[in-house]
């Protein structure tokens, strides 16, 4: 027994010496700025690098409006496919986890090829174009967590039977839509919008292939001109992700709380 | 007959128009480009039928980026699954205080999202020529890292910081597998005599290999198609798949379009095998979980 606690803490012991070490050191770097003596100068610079806060707050919309879209697309078909059209849902489930198989590298190059200024709908061609391709790009990147997250919500509630209890009571189709199956499945949007915003805000590939001024290849482009801001910058992040995090965990304690509540 | 067929229509039409938006999303933004991009894999410019790409990708050049990236992703997925295992078996099977458990796998969560090009910072600050660490081991232990012709942007380097992903992503798929052991399977075990070896040579092995083998291809798969690390770590200067790609997507490097299509999917092909056998062995793995 005791050998066997010696060997388990032993592996925790070296996984957390490997997670902490890497930050202590980004941590530690990022204090060197100022000869000699640690100082927090490099985070001064990089929040008062102006491109900072254009590049991060164009990333926050993008996803925000990637959110509002998925949540839009996703929840009413979910809710279409359990309630009449049981037979797609392998089919949905199957298509849903395409973007596993596919790298997003190649689907930004898919779309690059096809929606390219030559094409036939050319939206590379413009600004709002390109936003809308990149929106479309960062929503097939979380479709597999998004749609999960929905579709586990919705387990938890009997769709076919609200939806009878509101059409007899004289419900049309957004009301019930809108103000039953929504709430129902607020929990599951959230943990699935949280995991999008963390994939949108930090992507690289997609924007940098798009010549989009977002906050990944902002980060890129840092990393090859500076040497203290990057590893600033990588603590920003780790702490965003952190935070990211801890509100998946809430939501889906909340989500499992309500499930043991019904 | 005749008065039923309309009215099943018109119920059909409505269901089909429910899917619809969701169809059309999926059909131009996530299959045609896929399609688009496979086919043209298998089209010379001319749009004839060809295999030339395929054999192309054969070229020393390109073979070797995909020999890099295979070995790169097999050697941190195998490294992240070994790791990630005994973390994972101490944290559920250990008897460890349960704060130790929690916050390993809270910060599991954290560190498996902690990619792209943050964590090549990271890296950087601390086994670059500067990093905390070379430093430490020069100053401290007098042992210089680079003069062993170690170098952050080489196969090792990589390896080690895409294990930063890989161990906390298999201790977060593997944990509940470990956990759906059942205590009664290693009393009835014991009872019936078997070493704590035989326990785990013919019971455990045999229930968790598809979970462990599994997540091993989805580690694969994941460290395949990974590219804002690689790029951010190491610019263009390290040959491996998804920077090819990348370069060729930029400036046409190949000066081929098709055998840009022909890369493209041979990343497809390499990352679809491993998720599908992955989803497949899931499912196996899942009935033992119930």
């Amino acid at each position: 027994m005791t050998a066997k606690k010696f060997w388990s803490w032993l592996a925790v012991f070296v996984a957390v010496v490997y997670f902490i070490l890497p930050l202590a050191a980004t941590f530690e770097f990022s204090l060197r700025m100022r000869r000699g003596t640690y100082s927090f100068d490099a985070y001064r610079s990089v929040f008062s690098d102006e491109r900072f806060a254009s590049t991060f707050s164009y990333s926050v919309v993008m996803a925000l409006i990637t959110i509002a879209i998925g949540a839009l697309l996703i929840v009413p078909t979910a809710y279409w496919v359990r309630l009449r059209m049981p037979y797609l849902r392998p089919v949905v489930e199957f298509v849903t986890l395409l973007p596993l198989v596919v790298p997003a590298i190649v689907i930004i190059f898919g779309y690059l090829r096809l929606y390219n200024s030559s094409s036939w709908l050319p939206l590379t061609n413009t600004d709002t174009g390109a936003n809308a391709l990149l929106i479309f790009g960062f929503m097939t990147m979380s479709l597999p967590y998004m749609y999960r997250a929905v579709d586990t919500a919705m387990r938890t509630i009997d769709v076919a039977v609200l939806t009878e209890a509101a059409e007899s009571l004289g419900a049309s189709w957004p009301t019930i839509l809108f103000k039953c199956i929504f709430p129902n499945v607020l929990t599951g949007v959230l943990s699935g919008a949280f995991i999008t915003f963390a994939i949108a805000v930090g992507e690289y590939t997609m924007p940098s292939l798009l010549n989009r001024p977002a906050f990944g290849p902002y980060l890129a482009l840092i990393g090859a001109n500076r040497a203290y801001e990057p590893p600033a910058l990588a603590m920003i992040a780790f702490a965003m992700t952190w935070i990211s995090i801890i509100l998946i965990n809430i939501t889906t304690r909340l989500q499992k709380g309500a499930a043991g509540a019904r | 007959m005749a008065a039923t067929q309309p009215l099943l229509n018109r119920r059909l039409i409505t269901d089909w128009l429910g899917i619809a938006p969701f169809a059309i999303f999926a059909i131009m933004f996530l299959i045609a480009p896929t399609v688009y991009l496979v086919s043209g894999a298998f089209l010379d410019p001319n749009g004839n039928l060809t295999l030339r790409n395929l054999i192309d990708l054969f070229q020393p050049n390109i073979l070797a980026a995909y020999v890099i990236s295979i070995k790169i992703s097999a050697a941190s997925a195998l490294g992240g699954a070994i790791i990630g295992f005994a973390i994972a078996a101490a944290i559920s099977l250990g008897s460890l205080p349960s704060w130790v458990r929690s916050a390993m796998l809270t910060f599991c969560g954290v560190a498996s999202n902690f990619a792209g090009v943050p964590l090549a910072f990271a890296f950087l600050a601390t086994l670059g020529r500067l990093g905390l660490v070379t430093i430490i081991l020069r100053d401290v232990f007098g042992f210089n890292l680079y003069a062993t012709g170690f170098n952050l942007l080489s196969f090792l380097g990589l390896t080690l910081t895409y294990m930063y992903f890989q161990i906390p992503l298999m201790v977060l798929i593997i944990t509940p597998a470990l956990d759906g052991l059942k205590r009664e399977w290693s009393e009835a075990a014991s009872i019936l005599g078997a070493s704590p070896w035989q326990y785990w040579r013919m019971v455990v092995i045999p229930i968790l290999w598809p979970s462990v083998f599994g997540t091993l291809l989805l580690l694969f798969a994941n460290a395949f198609g990974a590219v804002a690390t690689a790029v951010a770590l190491t610019g263009s200067s390290l040959n491996i798949v998804p920077i090819v790609l990348f370069a060729q997507i930029r400036g046409d490097v190949l000066h081929n379009p098709n055998l840009g299509y022909a890369v493209a999917f041979g990343m497809v092909v390499i990352t679809g095998i491993s998720n599908f056998i992955y989803i497949w062995l899931r499912m196996r793995a899942e009935r033992w979980q119930k």
